[in-house]
């Protein structure tokens, strides 16, 4: 049996003992030095970080070398409700394509996990690919109450990871802020018909009327999809969960939570392993969490977290056992010119993607990308300014609170184009041959399939050309924190609010 | 296999006109496919019966088809299929049709569930003994290709399995394409595969001829002992166990050494890990000469590892290792090759490493002799007996007959006072309770002077302990020294300490002192519990807890029996009957309980011939014994209370005179 992790090794430091911990679950306000923002008692941490990613794909053959700019990407479904009235449920907290593309999942914050699949492509209509509908809908996660602590769990969904695809049905992840929950989502057309005692209908038979024995049949039935819960991993997390990340070995995935990243057998649920601490003695001292994590896609040994200081640290856990030491430290030294009230809190890294390759790596930080080669630690080879107009509005996003949102990054297929949201419904995409860039929104105007998507702008200062948006006018509210680019092909999903808007390019 | 279920084995037996037997094998069938799972479970269990009943043809026409799509079932249900598919060749009529059970057993090996596609690899082995040669080739052989090359690595990975199992009884030809497909699984795309492979290495080296051995299975055991992922590289140190016994030592030193060398040097802690964790079966694999050559080199550098999960493996094996040395010159190379690192091992940073060397370090002294265990391990007892880590001190502690063995246990006696009175004392009740349990044994080495000089006291001591786990292993404790050292020594040392805390202000104490008698009487015998405990007992019935009466019922039950009559019918009788109305609930069960324990026991001495009287249920609803009292029952004349206990009213305690 391939149970060779040695998860009998006596040594390792157990977690599960830590849930005990009295700390509370947000870390205090001095952890960012920064004042507390009005209104929240002191609580730092505006929003759960969560990602979209693409990091352990098979295959990395691409549609379309160019991607990006030089493809016109046109509008081709919007899923969820119509009317601005927004239930808090519905809100989507995270979304992501499986290994081969055709499934989409997304969670939302009433702890549901909706799964879209991708139709067959239809030969007559050749000028567009298969439409996703909805394969599946379970309920992932339910409030809780933690008794000890008394502390509310949220159902939300922070992360969904697929796993690669082991027999004819289909496995994710899902976590809230302490659970995380592996489902297995299958496929029925047969059912069992035929019995001995009783009618199909369910009345009885007059026993003495049976002279025979019948053995039940497969009949075909109507395609059912369901969804089974087949492993519960709790109990392990005294923080909230912000990542989940599944190893190239398929047998192992990582739990990081704002101080601590766990290391679990997919199929052994009562015990993980903490690989990295970074909780100080004295929690007074606490100066960085942990925003993000994430596994090598082909290095099994390796993997990468990021921190609210805005630096990434590489893990080898072939080295040692615990991984507290990093054997490399990614850091872009800071531009005194830039120093500001806000510096740290817009340093933070909200997500980090290996590319598919294992080359590079993407992080997010409040106004930029970037992108590092992992064998260059002192600088990123790539910066993009995301919505670099808004450093000029950072009192204000910091009064509002929108400065602690968690925007998350993923690549294209091919990694020559990294996608990221920004407010105002707007996401960006970023060619790194071309290094051209573009702005495009996702709105339910001009939504007939096969519409083109015009480039939008944002005037930052001076005067205002026609359909240049002042930066004034951008509707905060409207974030795009969430999106996923389809492993192989140019499909992109992008969720807004309550809304999910699935763009592809024109062929 | 299906013995249970009769002689109906013709194809006719499920015939029959409204036969009353086919009644419940019909149920069978039926919850085959009912709702609840445990029902589904019972059935798949009683499997081999619905077959039995079908007979051969229809269990291999409609049943097994039946089971092949059940797929979709619950994992136990699935586990409890595989097996039972395994023991299923009699029931479809023979070797002859054994191939009928490969379609669902083939469909349960790609499960996703480890647990149910190892059952249906271990059935599918078993079932493939039940070929005949020629249905092997044509049933079993292209099933095992079918799942090597299966889309899924679940089928693949059970593919693995099952290669060692057909290849000694297939055709050349096919021996050919069976190593094909085995070469093909090692160098897998998925991981997981070429673990599978890797676990199964050694297995199939061991049925291939001696020269594909070494012409395919070596190269693939070198790649697989150099793949990518260390979680593949650590499962080649296995399979490099079963090689190594298969070649001659020149072969092994020049196709396998190299690779073991280099596995015990591998960037990945794991890899060395395992290494020293299978340290034991490679070094008896390889022989005596490649260990003093290269494995004892490799040990040193193991035992210096920096990475302290690999330390405290190689520590571990430290002992094992120096027994299977060849005797002749075991003395110097232990003291010239290991002792110098192990004395390093003492004082490592780790505690985790330290404790493990701790755990097997006693063990030298036999191996190593009297001179040589004072000279040299003595210093590194004592130091570990002063570790700051408990665990180290409970491992040497825990270990003492090893040394006592040898060179007798005076020699510590000194620095082992100190460190158990520590480990006595310690924040930890786990560490307590773990020195408690050695007690007996230290008691035993150390001989009954010094243990009533300098140990007595902590035994008593912790019989106050605040933790309850404490008190209860002290109580314990007590009853195994009085096993150990008499009667008399109790009634002089021990008895009166206990008894005197009958009147200690907690009640806690005052309880501990019921427990220990419960435990102590036995061991005492009836002299001095009659004499000494009984009226403890009996008068703390009197307790203003009602905590304490309810034990002092339990506790005349449970010394019932070692009381005489007189005592049980003139003392221990009233005072139950008195706590029988008592105001508190508990008590009041408790003492009826104890009544008709006493009340079978005095039946018992009367009448020796009604052993077979129904016992009294101990378990019984406890409300039975709320029923309000009438008046007139309280005259003086014991009344049972429970009329289902008939026994005890005609027989128990009216006065009986012979």
């Amino acid at each position: 049996p391939p149970s060779c992790w040695l998860f009998c090794s006596p040594l390792l430091p157990s977690p599960l003992t830590p849930a005990l911990s009295p700390h509370r679950c947000h870390p205090p306000p001095s952890a960012l030095s920064t004042p507390p923002s009005p209104g929240e008692g002191g609580e730092f941490r505006k929003q759960r970080p969560r990602g979209t990613q693409q990091g352990h794909h098979l295959q990395r053959n691409m549609a379309g070398a160019g991607g990006g700019n030089d493809i016109q990407w046109c509008f081709s479904q919007v899923k969820g409700a119509v009317d601005d009235d927004v239930a808090e449920a519905d809100i989507i907290s995270t979304v992501e394509f499986n290994h081969s593309g055709e499934l989409l999942a997304t969670g939302d914050k009433g702890g549901r996990v909706v799964i879209f699949q991708q139709e067959q492509e239809n030969k007559i209509q050749s000028h567009s690919r298969g439409e996703y509908n909805v394969y599946s809908t379970f309920q992932s996660h339910e409030p809780e109450f933690d008794y000890l602590k008394s502390l509310e769990i949220e159902e939300k969904i922070n992360k969904i990871r697929w796993l690669p695809q082991k027999n004819a049905a289909q496995f994710l992840l899902s976590t809230n802020d302490k659970t995380i929950k592996l489902w297995k989502i299958s496929e029925r057309d047969k059912r069992p018909e035929g019995y001995n005692l009783k009618e199909e209908d369910g009345r009885y038979r007059d026993p003495t009327t049976v002279t025979t024995l019948r053995v039940p049949v497969f009949r075909p039935m109507d395609l059912m999809v369901e969804a089974s819960p087949r492993r519960i991993f709790a109990n392990a997390h005294t923080y909230h969960i912000n990542s989940i990340s599944i190893n190239s070995d398929y047998e192992t995935y990582l739990s990081a939570d704002d101080l601590r990243i766990n290391l679990w057998h997919l199929e052994i649920t009562d015990r993980s392993f903490n690989i990295v601490d970074i909780k100080p003695a004295n929690m007074e001292e606490l100066t960085e969490v942990i925003t993000a994590a994430e596994f090598h896609p082909n290095s099994c040994n390796t993997f990468v977290y990021s921190s609210s200081k805005g630096t990434i640290r590489l893990c080898d856990m072939r080295a040692s056992a615990l991984c507290d030491r990093h054997s490399k430290l990614f850091e872009e030294p800071e531009d005194p010119s830039n120093r500001s009230f806000f510096s740290e809190i817009i340093s933070s890294i909200s997500d980090v993607k290996f590319s598919h390759s294992g080359r590079y790596m993407m992080t997010r930080d409040y106004l930029s990308v970037k992108i590092w080669d992992l064998n260059m630690e002192n600088r990123p080879v790539e910066t993009y300014q995301v919505h670099e107009y808004l450093r000029s509005k950072l009192c204000s996003l910091y009064e509002n609170d929108c400065i602690f949102d968690k925007f998350e990054c993923c690549w294209n297929g091919s990694d020559s184009v990294v996608m990221t949201g920004s407010y105002n419904n707007f996401f960006r995409m970023f060619d790194r041959n071309t290094k051209r860039d573009i702005t495009l929104e996702a709105s339910r105007e001009n939504n007939k399939p096969r519409t083109v998507l015009k480039p939008r702008k944002v005037c930052a200062s001076g005067k205002r050309k026609k359909d240049e948006i002042s930066v004034d006018s951008l509707d905060f509210n409207k974030k795009i924190l969430h999106t996923a680019w389809h492993p192989k092909e140019n499909i992109i999903a992008v969720a807004t609010t309550n809304n999910l808007y699935i763009f592809q390019d024109k062929v | 296999m299906a013995g249970a279920a009769g002689p109906g084995t013709g194809p006719g037996a499920a015939g029959g006109d409204g036969d009353d037997s086919l009644y419940p094998i019909a149920v069978l069938i039926d919850e085959l496919r009912n709702e609840d799972v445990q029902l589904r479970l019972n059935s798949i269990k009683k499997l081999s019966t619905i077959a039995l009943a079908l007979g051969v043809e229809r269990t291999r026409t409609e049943l097994l088809p039946f089971l092949t799509d059940t797929i979709y079932d619950e994992d136990e249900v699935l586990l409890a299929l595989a097996e039972q598919l395994g023991n299923f060749t009699g029931l479809v009529g023979g070797p002859d049709f054994a191939h009928c059970l490969l379609p669902p057993l083939e469909s349960l090996a790609t499960v996703e569930e480890t647990v149910v596609r190892d059952k249906a690899v271990e059935s599918l082995r078993q079932i493939s003994q039940e070929h005949t040669s020629v249905a092997l080739e044509a049933h079993f052989v292209p099933l095992v290709k079918r799942l090597a090359s299966g889309d899924w690595f679940t089928s693949r990975t059970s593919a693995c399995g099952l290669f060692s199992v057909c290849y000694p009884r297939a055709s050349s030809a096919v021996k050919a394409e069976i190593r094909q497909h085995f070469r093909s699984l090692c160098s897998d795309d998925t991981p997981m595969v070429r673990r599978a492979a890797a676990s199964k290495l050694g297995e199939f080296a061991k049925v291939l001829e001696l020269d594909s051995v070494k012409s395919e299975i070596v190269p693939l055991f070198t790649n697989l002992a150099s793949d990518e992922q260390d979680s593949v590289r650590l499962l080649a140190v296995e399979a490099c166990v079963s090689i190594a016994q298969l070649l001659s030592q020149d072969d092994l030193e020049a196709l396998v050494m190299p690779t073991l060398r280099q596995a015990a040097e591998d960037k990945s802690w794991r890899v060395r890990y395992m290494v020293a964790d299978k340290f034991s079966e490679l070094q008896k694999a390889v022989g005596p000469k490649i260990t003093l050559n290269d494995l004892i080199p490799a040990f040193q550098n193991l035992l210096k590892d920096c990475e302290a999960e690999v330390r405290a493996a190689a520590a571990h094996k430290v002992k094992e290792l120096c027994e299977n040395l060849p005797t002749e010159g075991r003395e110097t190379i232990i003291m010239n090759q290991i002792l110098p690192f192990i004395k390093e091992l003492v004082s490592d940073t780790n505690q985790h490493v330290k404790s493990a060397l701790a755990s097997v370090i006693m063990g030298l002294s036999t191996i190593l002799g009297k001179e040589n265990t004072i000279e040299h391990l003595l210093p590194l007892f004592l130091a570990q007996l002063k570790d700051e880590c408990p665990e180290v001190r409970l491992n040497i502690i825990s270990n003492l007959d090893c040394v006592n063995e040898v060179i007798g246990i005076r020699q510590l006696s000194q620095s082992l006072l100190p460190a158990i009175v520590e480990l006595a004392e310690d924040a930890k009740w786990r560490v307590r309770l773990a020195i408690i349990e050695y007690m007996p044994l230290l008691a035993g080495q150390l001989g009954v002077e010094f243990f009533d000089e300098k140990l007595n006291s902590l035994c008593m001591a912790w019989l106050v302990d605040h933790v309850y786990a404490i008190r209860e292993a002290a109580t314990n404790n007590l009853m195994k020294l009085v096993q150990k050292f008499g009667t008399e020594w109790a009634q002089n040392t021990i008895v009166p300490k206990v008894l005197v805390m009958a009147n200690d202000p907690n009640y806690l104490h005052r309880m501990t002192t019921l427990f220990c008698i419960n435990a102590l009487s036995e061991a005492c015998g009836q002299e001095i519990t009659t004499k000494q405990m009984l009226p403890i007992v009996l008068k703390m019935a009197g307790d203003q807890v009602a905590n304490v009466r309810f034990n002092v019922a339990k506790s005349l039950q449970k010394i019932g029996p070692i009381l005489d009559t007189d005592a049980l019918q003139e003392e221990v009788k009233p005072v139950l009957q008195k706590l029988g109305q008592d105001e508190d609930m508990d008590v009041k069960y408790f003492a009826q309980e104890a009544i008709s324990a006493v009340a079978q026991r005095l039946t018992k001495l009367d009448f020796p011939v009604k052993d077979n009287e129904e016992p009294s249920a101990p378990g019984a609803d406890k409300n039975h014994f709320l029923r309000p009292r009438g008046p007139g029952e309280d005259t003086g004349k014991f009344v049972p209370l429970m009329s289902r206990h008939t026994e005890s009213e005609r027989l128990g305690w009216f006065p009986r005179r012979q």
